[in-house]
């Protein structure tokens, strides 16, 4: 489905990524883990197409198709969805409205008519239920004065609501409280299927209870530098990021 | 009395010292003005004598003015002569419907986003179309006069209500005011007349559209509305223009009084022709609007959309001299490539317990200029007046300004006066949220200026917003991305 080869990108003349390698198939879900700066959202922007960052190498294929020629809207539009580690805030526009504007604008790209007002209520009131988001939540201005927690919870409502084919979660997990954690965990594994694929960016194994990784993969300074099955989570949480430095640091900080 | 007018008209004719008409039925004034050009409107529309010396008295004072100079916008100075004065359109019936209305017009509207079609499906609002100077269809006539509400045109309220119009024209924007109400009064060409019963809460929205037709043509329309005793009515005004390189001048007065518990509901969606993308044409829209809350617990309220326009000059005020008096305005204005805008309110707090709220919404985009100008003015007997202002300022891109201009002036100490003011940016961040859900770039601006102009949105009737939502979009196409 994601076929990440040698992805080189870089900001501001900073060299972030340095030659990612990462192969997705449907159906499964693929955590991210790393320490803070190691490029986690960077890989996550690149991918959605934020314009910032600039791919200096490497390519992407996203179901047959060459992402990176694809604009964000697009990419979007084709199935990838990113719930950002900061969701931002736009005053005046509510999460309902916001969330039928995207539907609508989705589905015109597919050639389908605009959900009417009913169909849209129906497939609120589901979703809604799924991540256990309140209505009034909802008609308030899209995350302006949300908790930390329940933005994340609204980056779910939105997937949810959206339905695509590939998610990158970025630290989802992070300020969500232990209930909050497990709801958003069985939403997200509610609306996994053998055709849609996840990546979980996250700092801790805690989340990986919840929501099972078929592969583990350790970024670290713009590579990824280990891959495992959920048990290098637990390995990594264990003996913290010092162990994954000896084993590759030496050869990562070599000034050649 | 209409022979009395026609010699009136043959006088004004023969008057005229250059020749340039000969035919009556000529439906333009040559370019100029002077007081055969005054006297040859106030022919051409059959006016009493009384009307012509009003207008001429205003004339004469014009004369005496100079342009005002103090606004924040910058345009070549504007030569009074070459413009003409009075054109109406070729078709001289009166029509009986709003289907015989020209394809080309009626294709304006729908541009603006109001339908004349819709209007007519929508049974709560009655339409007066003015095109040029002259006004063309005045709907649901019959059944507001049940009502007792005159709705016409201002040269048939002449002609059909003249003690009302004697009393009232002028009342609260006097001739002698400024500039372009002196020239407005001398010249004024039609417009709508609104008369709202002791009593009667009007059971639909009145609304007139302006369109500007004619080349070289300034268009000074005169609208009057006079809610007596305990009546209410909702006023929408929309305005469009083609596109044309020479600049027009636009000179309208709009004249509201509201006596003892009344209420006067007034919005526009200002859509006259901005002028190209390098600021060539456009309308000079330098408008008078203001409102007395002459009773006791009247209101008036202002809402204006304003996206046209190359320049805009306007200010709509409320005096509010009854007790426990209310005046608001609510104001979104964008302007977009060459486009300046310097537009406010002054609210004049005279009687006691009197609140007035302003709420201002400038998006600017291109290299536009944007400036609010707002006077709250507490007199000495205007115990426990409050006022509330907000003035928002949204930026698009880096080469646009946005300037707010807020003078208080009090001289009671009870008063109670707030101004907020923010400026904010469309952040890229904002626009690739947006972007990552599926939207594309002019989706997503339209979406973040309409939150931004929610507050102010939400005060236009409902038959309105949708559209008025959709211009905002119109007007700042192309220019983020
Ligand atoms: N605009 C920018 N200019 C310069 N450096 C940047 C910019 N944006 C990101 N970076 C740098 O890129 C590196 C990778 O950042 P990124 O946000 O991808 O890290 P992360 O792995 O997601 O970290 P965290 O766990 O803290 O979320 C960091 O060193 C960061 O400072
Ligand atoms: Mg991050």
């Amino acid at each position: 489905m994601l076929s990440i080869k040698n992805l080189q990108a870089r900001i501001e003349e900073k060299e972030i990524l340095k030659g990612i390698n990462l192969d997705i198939k449907p159906g499964e879900v693929h955590a991210i883990m790393g320490p803070n700066g190691s490029g986690k959202s960077t890989l996550a922007s690149v991918l959605a197409g934020r314009s910032d960052y600039e791919v200096t190498g490497g390519s992407v294929e996203f179901l047959g198709k060459d992402l990176l020629e694809l604009s964000p809207e697009d990419r979007a539009r084709e199935g990838v969805f990113l719930a950002f580690q900061y969701p931002i805030e736009i005053p005046g526009v509510s999460t309902t409205n916001f969330v039928k504007t995207a539907v609508n604008e989705i589905r015109k790209y597919r050639g389908e008519e605009p959900m009417d007002a009913v169909q849209f209520l129906k497939k609120m009131k589901e979703k809604m239920k799924l991540v256990e988001i309140d209505q009034s939540l909802l008609s308030r201005s899209l995350n302006e004065g949300f908790s930390g927690g329940e933005k994340k919870r609204n980056e779910i409502f939105q997937m949810a609501m959206l339905e695509p084919k590939f998610a990158i979660l970025d630290e989802t997990d992070s300020g969500l409280d232990i209930d909050a954690l497990r709801i958003v965990a069985e939403g997200v594994n509610k609306l996994k299927s053998k055709d849609n694929a996840t990546l979980v960016i996250t700092h801790y194994q805690r989340l990986l209870d919840y929501i099972v990784p078929d592969y583990v993969h350790i970024l670290y300074k713009g590579r990824i530098v280990k891959t495992g099955g959920k048990e290098l989570a637990l390995e990594l949480e264990e003996k913290g990021y010092d162990f994954i430095k000896e084993e590759v640091g030496e050869e990562i900080e070599s000034p050649l | 009395m209409s022979e009395m007018l026609n010699t009136l008209e043959q006088t004004a004719l023969s008057e005229y010292k250059y020749g340039w008409v000969t035919d009556i039925e000529a439906d333009e004034a040559p370019p100029g003005l002077n007081e055969d050009i005054v006297r040859f409107i106030s022919a051409k529309k059959n006016e009493p004598e009384w009307m012509l010396e009003w207008r001429l008295k205003a004339y004469r004072h014009w004369l005496k003015m100079t342009e005002p100079e103090w606004a924040n916008v910058k345009y070549p100075k504007i030569d009074y002569q070459s413009i003409k004065y009075y054109s109406a359109p070729k078709q001289k019936v009166t029509l009986n419907s709003l289907d015989e209305i020209d394809p080309e017009l009626r294709a304006t509207f729908e541009k603006l986003g109001i339908s004349l079609d819709e209007q007519k499906r929508l049974s709560n609002v009655a339409v007066d179309a003015v095109i040029d100077s002259v006004s063309i269809a005045t709907t649901f006539k019959k059944e507001l006069a049940e009502l007792g509400i005159i709705f016409c045109s201002m040269s048939e309220a002449v002609q059909e209500h003249p003690e009302l119009i004697k009393k009232w024209l002028g009342s609260v924007v006097p001739m002698t005011d400024n500039y372009f109400s002196a020239l407005n009064s001398a010249v004024f060409s039609d417009g709508s007349f609104c008369y709202i019963p002791k009593g009667v809460k009007s059971p639909m929205e009145l609304s007139t559209y302006f369109r500007i037709n004619a080349e070289n043509t300034g268009q000074f329309e005169r609208t009057l509305i006079v809610a007596e005793e305990g009546s209410y009515v909702s006023y929408l005004e929309g305005c469009t223009a083609p596109m044309r390189d020479e600049n027009q001048l636009h000179a309208a007065v709009v004249e509201i009084v509201a006596l003892d518990n009344a209420e006067v509901k007034y919005s526009t969606v200002q859509n006259w022709y901005p002028g190209d993308k390098d600021g060539k044409g456009g309308i000079y829209n330098f408008v008078t609007k203001r409102g007395i809350c002459a009773g006791v617990n009247s209101k008036i309220s202002w809402t204006q959309v304003e996206t046209g326009s190359a320049v805009t000059w306007k200010y709509p005020s409320v005096i509010l001299k009854g007790d426990n008096s209310q005046g608001e305005f609510y104001s979104v204005a964008v302007t977009n490539n060459h486009q300046q805008a310097d537009t406010g309110t002054k609210m004049m707090h005279i009687g006691k317990n009197t609140r007035s709220r302003i709420v201002s919404k400038g998006i600017s985009a291109g290299f536009s200029q944007n400036s609010y100008r707002g006077l709250v003015q507490v007199g000495k007997n205007a115990t426990n007046a409050r006022n509330f202002s907000q003035c928002d300022s949204l930026l698009l891109g880096d080469k646009c300004g946005a300037h707010t201009f807020p003078y208080i002036e009090v001289k009671n100490s009870t008063a109670q006066v707030e101004h907020e003011a923010t400026t904010s940016k469309i952040g890229e961040d904002q626009i690739f949220y947006c972007n990552q859900r599926g939207l594309d770039t002019e989706t997503a601006v339209a979406l973040i200026i309409n939150g931004f102009a929610k507050e102010v949105m939400n005060q236009l009737p409902m038959e309105f917003a949708v559209e008025a939502q959709k211009l905002l979009a119109i007007s700042l196409e192309g220019s983020v991305g």
